[in-house]
C-alpha cells in the first residue's frame, strides 16, 4: 500500500475472476488536510463498492459504502482497503447489511479489509452486520496495522442465515496488531462444513446473531477499564494492551447492535474523561 | 529411544526424540500442574443450562476442541518445535481476549512450569520461567516441557487438544453427577476429531516455527470467553475456570 | 533424554518443602498443614492460632476450601491476620487433590505470601473439609495437625485412618460438648494412644479462654525447632 493516492494502486476492474466470480476493489486514503480537517485523496471503488461522502463532523472525514450490487456472491473475491495517515481522522459506515449469497459454482467467495492508522490517526470502522444467507459461503479476513499511538473504534457483526433461514458457511478472521505486535487475533467458523460443535455450549449456544467492538485508545492503557458482564451472553474484557473488547451474543442483530451500542457509550465515556 | 536434541529431529512433527511413554506421563489427568481445578468454561455452561446431558457435554467439548483446543494445539506445537516461547506468549494474549482466561492459563502456565522443572529439568524452561516469573500461557510451557521430554510438536499438540477436553468432562461427572463411562465414552467418540486437531495443530506449530507466528490459528469461542468473565465474579464456584 | 543440560543450575525453584531455603538463600516459612473432617474447628484453630502468636511470629494463612473463597473470608471477617496474609487457592471440588496429588497450587500460593509479606516464620496451609484419609503431602508442609471433635463421634480415633495415624498432631477439638454428645473423652485418648504410639494428641475447647493453648505451644516447639534446623549450617 503506497498511501499516498496518486491513483497508481486501483484494482477496480470488475471482472469476473476464475471461477466466474466477481473480483473487486476498493481503496480509501485519508491525510491531514493541512487546515485541521481531514481530506480523502483516494476514494475509489467498482463493482459492488460505491463510496460515498457524506457531511464530514469536525476533524474527522467521512465515507459510506453504498452497496451497488448484490455481493458477495460465491466465488467473488472482493478487497476493501483503507489508509488513515498519521493525525488523520476517518469514520466508514455502510448504508445496509452486507449479505453472503451462494454462487453458481459452490466456490466460496473471499472478502478482504485491510486497515492501517498511523500515529495520532483515528479510524472508527463502524459496517452494518454481515449477513451469511442458506447456502454461501464467505471466507471474510479484517487486518489491522495500528501505529503505537493510533485509535480505533472497529465493530463486527454477524448474522447466521436471513430471518427464518439456516445458516451458510461463514468463516471470519480479525487480526490486530499495534506498533508491530500482535494485539487481537480470532477466528470464528460457522454453519454447515465448519468443524464441529459450533453451535454448541462452548462457542454459539443457538445464538444467531455474534458481533465484536474493539477500541483501542490510550485512555485504556494499564487496565483502567475492568472486566465485566454486559448482561448473560455479553462481556466487555480489557485486552493486553490499551484497548478494551466486547464480545456479545445475540438472538438477533438488533439485540446485538443494542449491546453493542451501550457498551460504546460507557466506553466513550472513559475516553472523554481521559 | 535416542539421546539428541538435534532441532531437526524434534521438529519433525510426526516423531520426536522419547517415545510414546513421555507423552503418557504429561497428559495424564494426574500430572501436578493443577489442571484438576479448572472446568474449562463448564461450571459456567452448566450453570446457564447449555451443558445438561452426554448430548450438550458432547457438544460441548467438541466446540472447545475446534477452538480452544486447537489453538492450544498450535501453540504448544510451535513450542515443541522451537518457536521462540516469548513470542508464542505474546500470540497466546493476543488469542485469548477474555482476562479472566488470560490470568488463568499463566497461573496454569507457572503450575505446568514447577511440575514441568522437577520432572523434566531443562535450560530452555528455567530461560522462561525467569522472563515470564508469574507465568507464560500454559501452552507455550506444555509444548516446551514437552521438548524437555523429548517428545515433538505432534505430541505436545496431542497433549494441549486432550487436555482442552478431558477436563470440562471430568468436570462435568462433578458438576451434574453424570454417569462417568458416558464422559468417557463422549472421549472415546470425540478421539478422531482429537487426532485431526493434533494433526492440524502440530502442523501449524511446525510452519510457525518456520515461517512466523502469523500461520499460527486463532480460532475462538465467543460463549467460552464472555461466561468466563462472568464465571470469574461468582461469588461461590467449584471451579477456578 | 536431553545430553546438553548442564547438571546443575544455578537458578532453581523450591519445588516443594524439601529445600529449607528460598530461592534467594533465606530462610523459608515453616509450614504446618491444618486437615480434617468438615466442622470439626479447622478454621476456629487457625483463627485462634493466627490471635495467640502473631504478636511473636510472622504468620500468614493459605486456605483450601471445597466452595473457593468461604473459609478465607472468614478469616478476613475475624480480622485475625491482614487481609494481604490470607490466601484462598481454588480445588476444583477436590480439596484433598490440592493438598496431596497436585500441590502445585498450594505450593505457589505459599511461596507468593512469602514474596508479598517480606520473610515469614510460619505459614499455616488449611485443608478444606474432607474425610479421614486426606493428609498433606510431604512436599508442601514440614508438619500437620489433624483436627477431629467430640460430637463428631468418639470412634473416630479407634477407627484410624492416615490423619488420625500419622498426623504429626492430633487435635481433639470441643471437649466442651463432651457431655452433651455422650463422648468418652479417656476411651478416645485410650484409642489414639493405640492409633498413634508416641505421636502427640492434644484434648483442646476453643470456646474456653486460652483454649487453644497446647496446639500453640506445640507450633512453638515446631517453630524453635525448624529456625534451629534451618539456620545450623
Amino acid at each position: 500500500m503506497d498511501g499516498h493516492g496518486h491513483g497508481a494502486v486501483t484494482v477496480t476492474d470488475a471482472a469476473p475472476a476464475p471461477g466466474a466470480g466477481l473480483r473487486a476493489a476498493a481503496r480509501i486514503v485519508a491525510a491531514p488536510d493541512g487546515r485541521g480537517g481531514t481530506a480523502l485523496p483516494v476514494l475509489e471503488g467498482a463493482g459492488p463498492f460505491a463510496l460515498r461522502r457524506p457531511r464530514s463532523y469536525g476533524h474527522e472525514a467521512r465515507v459510506a459504502l453504498v452497496g451497488a450490487m448484490s455481493a458477495p456472491l460465491g466465488g467473488d473475491r472482493l478487497a476493501l482497503a483503507a489508509d488513515v495517515g498519521a493525525g488523520a481522522a476517518l469514520c466508514f459506515t455502510t448504508t445496509a447489511a452486507t449479505i453472503a449469497l451462494p454462487g453458481r459454482t459452490g466456490a466460496p467467495a473471499t472478502y478482504d479489509t485491510r486497515l492501517t492508522v498511523g500515529d495520532g490517526g483515528s479510524l472508527r470502522w463502524l459496517p452494518e452486520p454481515l449477513i451469511s444467507a442458506r447456502g454461501s459461503d464467505l471466507r471474510q479476513t479484517t487486518h489491522v496495522e495500528l501505529a503505537a499511538t493510533a485509535c480505533l473504534v472497529l465493530r463486527e457483526e454477524q448474522v447466521l442465515g436471513r430471518a427464518g433461514e439456516s445458516t451458510g458457511r461463514l468463516t471470519t478472521r480479525l487480526t490486530v496488531r499495534r506498533a508491530g505486535r500482535p494485539l487481537l487475533d480470532q477466528e470464528l467458523s460457522y454453519g454447515p462444513g465448519a468443524p464441529g460443535g459450533w453451535d454448541g455450549g462452548a462457542v454459539l449456544g443457538g445464538h444467531r446473531a455474534v458481533g465484536q467492538l474493539l477500541v483501542v485508545h490510550p485512555a485504556f492503557e494499564g487496565g483502567q477499564v475492568s472486566p465485566r458482564a454486559l448482561g448473560p451472553t455479553a462481556a466487555l474484557t480489557p485486552l493486553a494492551g490499551p484497548a478494551v473488547v466486547v464480545s456479545a451474543l445475540a438472538p438477533d442483530a438488533l439485540a446485538l447492535r443494542k449491546v453493542l451500542d451501550s457498551a460504546l457509550s460507557q466506553l466513550n465515556a472513559v475516553i472523554r474523561a481521559f | 529411544m535416542t539421546a539428541t536434541t538435534d532441532v531437526a529431529d524434534v521438529a519433525d512433527v510426526a516423531v520426536g526424540a522419547a517415545g510414546r511413554a513421555a507423552l503418557l506421563v504429561l497428559a495424564d489427568g494426574r500430572f501436578p500442574a493443577g489442571g484438576h481445578a479448572h472446568s474449562g468454561g463448564a461450571e459456567a455452561a452448566v450453570k446457564a443450562g447449555r451443558v445438561t446431558d452426554v448430548p450438550s457435554l458432547e457438544a460441548f467439548c467438541r466446540g472447545r476442541l475446534h477452538t480452544a483446543g486447537l489453538a492450544a494445539a498450535a501453540l504448544a506445537a510451535a513450542a515443541a518445535a522451537g518457536a521462540d516461547p516469548l513470542e508464542l506468549d505474546e500470540a497466546a494474549d493476543a488469542r485469548t481476549p477474555s482476562l479472566a482466561l488470560r490470568a488463568a492459563a499463566r497461573r496454569l502456565g507457572r503450575q505446568m512450569m514447577r511440575a514441568a522443572r522437577a520432572t523434566w529439568p531443562s535450560p530452555a524452561l528455567d530461560t522462561l520461567a525467569s522472563a515470564r516469573p508469574r507465568g507464560a500461557h500454559q501452552p507455550v510451557v506444555l509444548g516446551l516441557a514437552a521438548r524437555a521430554a523429548g517428545l515433538g510438536p505432534l505430541d505436545a499438540a496431542y497433549a494441549a487438544a486432550y487436555e482442552a477436553v478431558s477436563g470440562p468432562a471430568t468436570a462435568v461427572v462433578r458438576l451434574l453427577s453424570l454417569d462417568p463411562f458416558h464422559a468417557t465414552a463422549v472421549l472415546a467418540r470425540l478421539a478422531p476429531e482429537l487426532d485431526v486437531v493434533a494433526v492440524a495443530g502440530a502442523e501449524a506449530g511446525r510452519r510457525a516455527s518456520d515461517e512466523g507466528l502469523d500461520v499460527l490459528p486463532a480460532p475462538s469461542a465467543p460463549l467460552l470467553d464472555i461466561t468466563a468473565e462472568q464465571h470469574a465474579a461468582w461469588p461461590v464456584r467449584l471451579f477456578a475456570t | 533424554m536431553h545430553l546438553d543440560h548442564p547438571t546443575t543450575y544455578p537458578h532453581r525453584h523450591t519445588y516443594g518443602a524439601a529445600s529449607p531455603l528460598r530461592p534467594d538463600g533465606t530462610r523459608r516459612a515453616l509450614r504446618i498443614g491444618l486437615g480434617g473432617p468438615v466442622g470439626s474447628g479447622k478454621t476456629a484453630t487457625v483463627a485462634a492460632l493466627c490471635r495467640a502468636l502473631r504478636e511473636e511470629v510472622s504468620i500468614a494463612v493459605v486456605t483450601n476450601d471445597i466452595y473457593t473463597r468461604e473459609d478465607a473470608e472468614f478469616l478476613l471477617r475475624q480480622a485475625v491476620l491482614p487481609p494481604e496474609r490470607i490466601t484462598a487457592v481454588e480445588t476444583g471440588a477436590c480439596p484433598h487433590t490440592a493438598i496431596r496429588d497436585d500441590i502445585s497450587a498450594n505450593l505457589e500460593a505459599v511461596e507468593d505470601l512469602e514474596d508479598g509479606t517480606g520473610p515469614l516464620d510460619l505459614v499455616l496451609v488449611e485443608s478444606g473439609g474432607d474425610n479421614l484419609t486426606a493428609t498433606f503431602s510431604k512436599g508442601l508442609v514440614d508438619a500437620q495437625i489433624f483436627v477431629i471433635d467430640v460430637a463428631g463421634g468418639d470412634d473416630i480415633p479407634r477407627k484410624g485412618g492416615p490423619g488420625v495415624t500419622t498426623a504429626d498432631l492430633l487435635v481433639v477439638n470441643k471437649t466442651d460438648l463432651a457431655p452433651y454428645v455422650g463422648a468418652d473423652l479417656a476411651g478416645m485418648a485410650r484409642d489414639a494412644k493405640a492409633q498413634r504410639g508416641d505421636l502427640p494428641v492434644a484434648f483442646t475447647s476453643l470456646a474456653a479462654e486460652d483454649g487453644v493453648a497446647p496446639v500453640r505451644d506445640w507450633v512453638r516447639e515446631r517453630l524453635a525447632a525448624w529456625t534451629a534446623t534451618a539456620t545450623a549450617p
